[in-house]
């Protein structure tokens, strides 16, 4: 398969960025699309120019390293899939495909396709957690958890954190991520102590750190490779207004 | 080298409590003078971390990934044991003890199995407090399933994603103490280097790998938690990032490096598809619960698996290993996967592939029940071939999947260099030479929570509390150190990419020291390395400046380190004249095709000690005493 790829290149943050056209000729219909990348690539060092540079790790849809803009959609058009896990199969020949990095004010670009999401893990130490010091805990059956509710939990806990959602949002918003976790802790027992605390404060990090609010486009469970519910949004408003009224 | 494993006296039941009597402490007041670095967020790294910040001592937490939370635990699908004995089936402390020493094909120490066993259902306890969302039963309570090797139902799990649960778990425990400020995270930073003075561990050099800066950090004692070194063999289940530059770095300052040949090869794989396939997908082991392995009966059967008819399928595991089947031991079922593509037998456009068959469960249980245990798997699986497993079969080949061996570390986990420990993955000392499903994510944990904070305390008591500034000539020469080899590696300016030498590698070590090994397939790999290595050194071509993110420069580091620590497992394969676990030596079989150990021999850690440049090794070992679970031929018939 042959295909023309339009990707940003961009050295680093202080400078102009572009979009560059590179021809990827016989591609596998079989190679996943961070493959077809991998194969650009060697060919651009062989050809002495400096490689594409994207995150990627685990590259079987789990660590939420990975994760462009493919053709206007987070993780390309597939939905329910990161971007590692996407085929070329999934691309008819000859067509181009336009690359670009997830882009949100709060994740800044660090170079290429790479951006710097580290404003998601202030959002997790705000109050991402059940505060417990290691032995400390009772036996793991002193709490029963209705089987339901562990599903719903694990449901939301689904999330690789990708920053897809962000990207996707008109308004840079990072309310799917942060109501995945405050759903997760929230429908768990073991989560009510800190309830409370726990939305304000996550609320407050996610504000701080730039991202946008919620105005109910539902472009982030669109494009969510882990398919989370944007149900979990009004989990984090309710949480979040019964928090305010104590 | 002089090899002290420091196991306390006493019972096996109570080895771990006295020994944690006669620990020294560091008064809580102190704690906060002591600064710890460690390396790795994975869950032995981040489970340390967390810890160790909630007792109070100052941490510094490094990984090379942008956010903790990536490391490659996450992957770990199937589970997590414990002897919890809540299926009443029989388990307890000692057969979770018995089973992983057994498991481990009589390779590992006694005392450590004993105490990870001990320490397991504390994890459990932990985890579910933290808010993982293991599975339940429908009366609330937790629920569990069967892992190869063990007859009980001990292991717990999150549908198919429980290493991604159990770390996120740690990961939150982590920021907590983040927030807290006793943890300090070092996100996209990679270790060059050990800094050892005066044959203490006090510090590691680092590179950014955003800007290029390479910079030293001092503290009181370092904490390797870097994982396995699976990726020496290009392909693997581990993530791309995955290297043995922390290790091998801490290897060359004089830390023994314990059994590198032991590799485990995991049975349920997707197959390989073509050259520029740049990792392989496990399949969870968890699978073989309700999946039935087969191939024809007829070499070369190229008829679709729907037309062959029962009494044409041989359904391998259960015909050779009857009380096991398709649950044996991952070395096991490996080989018996082999065997029958040696024989023409295998599926697939390559004929190296097996049938993971579903279609009995699902019509025992229905679909729904299936999709509810294993849905995230069918979906993984028909993302990346495009075959639906609800209709039809699987097609699984073995694949490397995880490094038994590791730093060698004492009781206490810590190396042979003062200061310098060695947890999860990046340790050699609970798997022996073969490490049993669901017991990896046991064990980083169990490190990281519950036994290095107690163990690093007593060395930090007995050591003081003395600074050391990074001005330290030491500091100084590690830093230069790493700046020569990068300025090195960019001028080579050769015509071949990093990958080019790392495909080659796998490929020499894939065929010469992977599923199975002979003397002369180890003495050809021996030759062949140093050649490949030679040509990297000559030929190599980066693009791009050292001093922003530039990844060639990066993997080209991490294969330089490949290219040296490869000849080491080779030799490590040739010295070990027995088969045990995963390491299968051809020469030492049984007539049915079994591993043939060979205890009188090689009843032994094999710990190797670095000896310059241009001087082979040095093999020293560490006997192994089996006083509980005697040894015996490991039979799952």
């Amino acid at each position: 398969m042959n295909y023309t790829l339009k990707v940003w290149r961009q050295a680093r943050p202080s400078e102009k960025g572009k979009l560059v056209s590179y021809s990827a000729h016989g591609i596998s219909s079989e190679a996943s699309f961070l493959e077809m990348l991998d194969i650009v690539n060697e060919r651009l060092l062989e050809k002495g120019e400096e490689p594409i540079a994207f995150d990627h790790d685990c590259r079987e849809g789990i660590c939420g390293m990975c994760g462009s803009v493919v053709n206007g959609y987070a993780h390309g058009h597939q939905r329910g899939t990161t971007l590692c896990q996407l085929h070329m199969r999934e691309f008819s020949d000859g067509s181009t495909i336009i690359i670009e990095p997830l882009r949100a004010k709060a994740f800044p670009l660090i170079k290429d396709l790479v951006v710097d999401r580290s404003a998601f893990d202030k959002i997790i130490a705000a109050g991402g957690f059940i505060s417990i010091r290691a032995g400390s805990a009772p036996d793991g059956n002193a709490i029963p958890v209705a089987k339901e509710m562990a599903e719903r939990a694990m449901d939301a806990a689904a999330c690789i954190g990708c920053g897809a959602c962000v990207a996707a949002c008109p308004n840079a918003s990072a309310m799917l991520f942060t109501s995945a976790k405050l759903a997760q802790l929230g429908l768990l027992p073991q989560g009510q102590v800190e309830r409370d605390s726990r939305a304000r404060e996550m609320v407050r990090a996610m504000e701080d750190a730039g991202f946008g609010a919620c105005s109910n486009h539902g472009e982030c469970e669109a494009v969510c490779p882990k398919e989370i519910s944007t149900n979990f949004i009004a989990f984090l408003n309710r949480d979040f207004i019964v928090s305010s009224m104590k | 080298m002089k090899l002290d494993a420091k196991i306390p006296e006493g019972t096996i039941e109570k080895k771990w409590d006295d020994h944690r009597f006669k620990l020294k402490l560091v008064n809580p007041a102190n704690k906060r003078k002591f600064s710890i670095i460690v390396v790795g967020s994975g869950l032995a790294g981040a489970s340390a971390a967390a810890s160790l910040g909630e007792l109070g001592y100052k941490v510094l937490c490094f990984f090379y990934q942008d956010s903790p939370r990536r490391a490659h635990s996450i992957a770990a699908q199937g589970g997590i044991n414990a002897a919890k004995n809540y299926t009443n089936d029989g388990d307890s402390i000692y057969r979770l003890f018995y089973d992983t020493v057994k498991g481990g094909d009589y390779r590992a120490r006694e005392a450590n199995v004993y105490r990870l066993a001990q320490v397991s259902n504390a994890i459990i306890d932990q985890c579910v407090a933290q808010g993982v969302p293991f599975a339940r039963e429908y009366g609330g309570t937790l629920d569990n399933r069967s892992f190869g090797g063990a007859q009980v139902s001990r292991t717990f799990y999150a549908r198919g994603q429980t290493g991604q649960q159990l770390l996120l778990g740690a990961y939150s425990s982590l920021m907590r103490q983040v927030r807290a400020q006793t943890v300090t995270l070092f996100p996209r930073q990679e270790m060059l280097d050990l800094v050892v003075v005066e044959g203490r561990a006090r510090g590691i050099v680092t590179r950014n790998l955003i800007t290029g800066e390479l910079r030293s950090f001092a503290a009181d004692a370092v904490v390797l938690a870097t994982g396995g070194y699976g990726n020496v063999f290009y392909l693997s289940t581990n993530a791309k990032g995955c290297n043995v530059t922390a290790a091998y770095r801490a290897y060359k300052k004089g830390a023994g490096f314990a059994n590198p040949c032991f590799t485990q090869i995991h049975p349920t794989c997707i197959p390989v598809h073509g050259e520029y396939q740049s990792k392989l997908t496990l399949m969870s082991e968890s699978l073989r619960n309700d999946g039935r392995i087969w191939v024809p009966l007829k070499a070369k059967d190229g008829k679709l698996p729907s037309l062959i008819p029962e009494a044409e399928r041989d359904y391998f595991l259960e015909r050779r290993y009857p009380a096991f089947g398709n649950l044996v031991p991952r070395d096991v079922a490996s080989r018996a996967v082999k065997a029958v593509c040696d024989e023409q037998r295998g599926v697939g456009e390559t004929g190296l592939g097996v049938y993971l068959d579903f279609s009995d469960a699902i019509q025992r249980l229905g679909e729904q029940d299936i999709r509810d245990k294993y849905g995230n798997l069918f979906h993984m699986y028909q993302k990346i071939t495009a075959e639906n497993p609800y209709q039809v079969p699987m097609r699984i080949y073995p694949a490397v999947h995880y490094t038994m061996g590791g730093l060698w570390v004492d009781y206490n986990l810590m190396t042979t260099i003062d200061g310098c420990y060695a947890i999860g993955e990046a340790n050699f000392s609970d798997h022996g030479a073969n490490r049993l499903g669901a017991s990896a994510l046991m064990q980083g944990l169990a490190d990281g929570y519950f036994i290095l904070p107690y163990t690093i305390g007593d060395y930090l008591a007995q050591a003081g509390n003395s600074r050391i500034a990074v001005e330290h000539a030491e500091f100084r020469g590690c830093e230069q150190a790493a700046e020569q080899r990068i300025t090195k590696l960019l001028s080579i300016r050769g015509r071949r990419s990093p990958d080019s030498f790392h495909r080659e590698l796998g490929k020499l070590m894939w065929n010469d020291c992977g599923m199975a090994r002979n003397q002369s397939g180890l003495q050809h790999a021996l030759e062949q390395i140093p050649k490949i290595r030679q040509a990297f050194w000559q030929d190599l071509k980066l693009a791009g400046p050292a001093n922003t993110l530039n990844q060639t420069l990066e993997k080209a580091g991490r294969v330089a380190d490949f290219l040296e620590f490869a000849e080491l497992m080779v030799r490590d394969a040739l010295a070990r004249g027995e088969s045990c676990g995963g390491h299968f030596r051809e020469e030492s079989q049984t007539e049915e095709g079994e591993a043939r150990r060979d205890d009188g021999a090689f009843s032994h850690v094999a710990v190797w000690e670095y000896r310059g440049e241009s001087t082979t090794p040095e093999r020293a070992i560490e006997p192994l005493l089996f006083d509980y679970c005697k040894p015996s031929q490991r039979s799952y018939k």
